[in-house]
């Protein structure tokens, strides 16, 4: 018996996640969708190496990692653009790349953004918990997080499709980062309605996959809705949540299903991606 | 009663009710309509005055939007849904918030197990946790407040009550509900289908063992 193609992870800066689509529709008995932060640069990956759509991937924080193959692998890396080499030749992003048993896959961290995406033909395939193969940090369901001498076993890639193209024009993350929004459901529980998109928000280092929470002047709350609760409501990703403290958050992938602050506008879904690439410190303005 | 269907995002209606008895009927009618015709639907979130209804992608809301319209304004007035299922849960009546539990509604211990049990619960929503389910229509008697200092870690299967709501903590976490006491059963299990022994719209009725 031939042992199963593997990535093994040498080492990385932070946890190393399986994500993939995510498990959509059980929302009612409180699992979030999860997935991909960054669902379009995942996708990206999966066609570029002609994989089902649902094939897994491993979403990297912050670059800094290292990974070494097991058997022969063709890998891909979207999303935040790093500086990579394949057995110590630069390799650029958004290609197809071949890696030899044993090469040594090297990423430094990313020049913008935050989250890249190594993909691999066949696709990551540990066991899928509910239907999908992303770990959920919030609520624990899914792989445990990728550390130093971790490996995961690779698929079986497809015999009737293959890659078509060699590479996809980059996608560079956009400074500063300014996110569509549209106004709703809870605006008018806000004194300046305006609020939002007129301030400079700086990204908070309690960011996670939860939310991107945001620095800045508060949001006061409308008079007439000082100091009132609002009963617990589903929540969406991109919606723009403010606490009682007034700092808005940006709810990502592993949102909670449910939240009882009131939501004043929502991330437009073309733009929630970039909201996934936000990184502490970044600058961050909301338009409508 | 009234019935409005806001925008949330361009992916999702955000169906606002009067009250928790509506939210209920409206999300029995909202997973109906869904499980009956293909909508688009990509989830349907009831909570305690709303139903989050979100579609796969952003051009299906109209549609469905008007679909919900149409289906939520003929909804029957007070009339409460039918119960989906039922579940009975066997409970250990050994809880560390009992006796202030009966201080706080002036009944006895043995009054507060027979108030739990004697009425049927419904499974109006989850949130919190996966497989945590929001009870509601219990006995009256029983609203108690929150903890004033929630425990840092609740065990799985425990068994509270909080204002109008009963529950079961899935897995040990921290919590402020009032503890009466513990169940054995498994709330919430990933290799089980379904994987939520409680579901919105199902009956719950508790038992005391020992």
């Amino acid at each position: 018996m031939t042992s199963r193609p593997a990535l093994e992870v040498v080492r990385c800066g932070l946890p190393v996640l399986v994500e993939d689509g995510g498990r959509p529709g059980l929302a009612a008995i409180g699992v979030g969708r999860s997935g991909a932060a960054d669902r379009s640069a995942w996708a990206l990956g999966q066609r570029l190496l002609a994989n089902p759509v649902s094939a897994a991937a491993l979403e990297i924080t912050y670059g800094t990692a290292e990974f070494v193959a097991r058997g022969a692998l063709v890998i891909t890396l979207t999303g935040a653009s790093v500086p990579a080499t394949v057995a110590g030749r630069p390799v650029p992003m958004a290609a197809v790349v071949a890696l030899r048993d044993g090469d040594r896959l090297v990423l430094g961290p990313p020049d913008s953004g935050l989250r890249t995406y190594l993909s691999v033909r066949g696709g990551v395939v540990v066991d899928a918990v509910l239907g999908s193969r992303s770990t959920d940090v919030l609520s624990g369901i899914g792989p445990a997080p990728l550390t130093a001498g971790d490996t995961v076993p690779v698929g079986t890639p497809p015999t009737d499709v293959f890659p078509v193209v060699d590479a996809a024009a980059p996608h560079p993350v956009p400074a500063p980062l300014r996110l569509r929004t549209t106004p709703g459901p809870r605006t008018d529980w806000f004194a300046d309605a305006g609020g939002l998109t007129a301030a400079t928000w700086t990204v908070s280092p309690d960011s996670n996959r939860v939310a991107v929470r945001l620095e800045g002047p508060p949001l006061e709350r409308a008079q007439e809705y000082a100091g009132r609760e609002l009963p617990s409501e589903g929540l969406v990703p991109g919606a723009v949540q403010v606490p009682a403290d007034g700092r808005p958050l940006v709810f990502l992938a592993d949102h909670p299903v449910t939240g009882g602050y009131p939501v004043i506008a929502v991330v437009r879904h073309t733009d929630l991606d970039l909201a996934a690439q936000a990184r502490p410190g970044d600058p961050l303005t909301f338009t409508t | 009663m009234t019935v409005r269907l806001v925008p949330y995002g361009e992916q999702a209606v955000l169906v606002e009710l009067d009250d928790l008895e509506a939210a209920l009927a409206a999300d029995h009618v909202v997973r109906e309509l869904v499980s009956r015709e293909d909508l688009g639907v990509m989830d349907v979130v009831p909570a305690a005055r709303t139903v989050l209804v979100t579609a796969q992608s952003p051009g299906l809301v109209g549609p469905l939007t008007a679909r919900l319209d149409a289906a939520l304004q003929t909804m029957p007035e007070g009339a409460a849904p039918p119960a989906e299922g039922e579940v009975e849960v066997p409970v250990v009546y050994d809880g560390p918030d009992l006796a202030d539990v009966a201080t706080a509604t002036g009944l006895t211990e043995a009054a507060v197990v027979a108030a739990h049990t004697g009425t049927p619960w419904r499974v109006a929503f989850g949130g919190f946790a996966p497989g945590f389910a929001y009870l509601v229509g219990g006995d009256n008697r029983l609203r108690v407040p929150r903890r004033a200092t929630p425990r840092t870690s609740v065990p799985a299967g425990s068994v509270g009550v909080a204002g109008e709501f009963s529950g079961i903590y899935p897995r040990t976490s921290p919590g402020g509900w009032q503890l009466l006491g513990h169940t054995d059963l498994v709330l919430f299990d990933v290799d089980r289908d379904p994987p939520a022994l409680l579901r919105p719209g199902w009956t719950v009725r508790f038992t005391a063992v020992r």
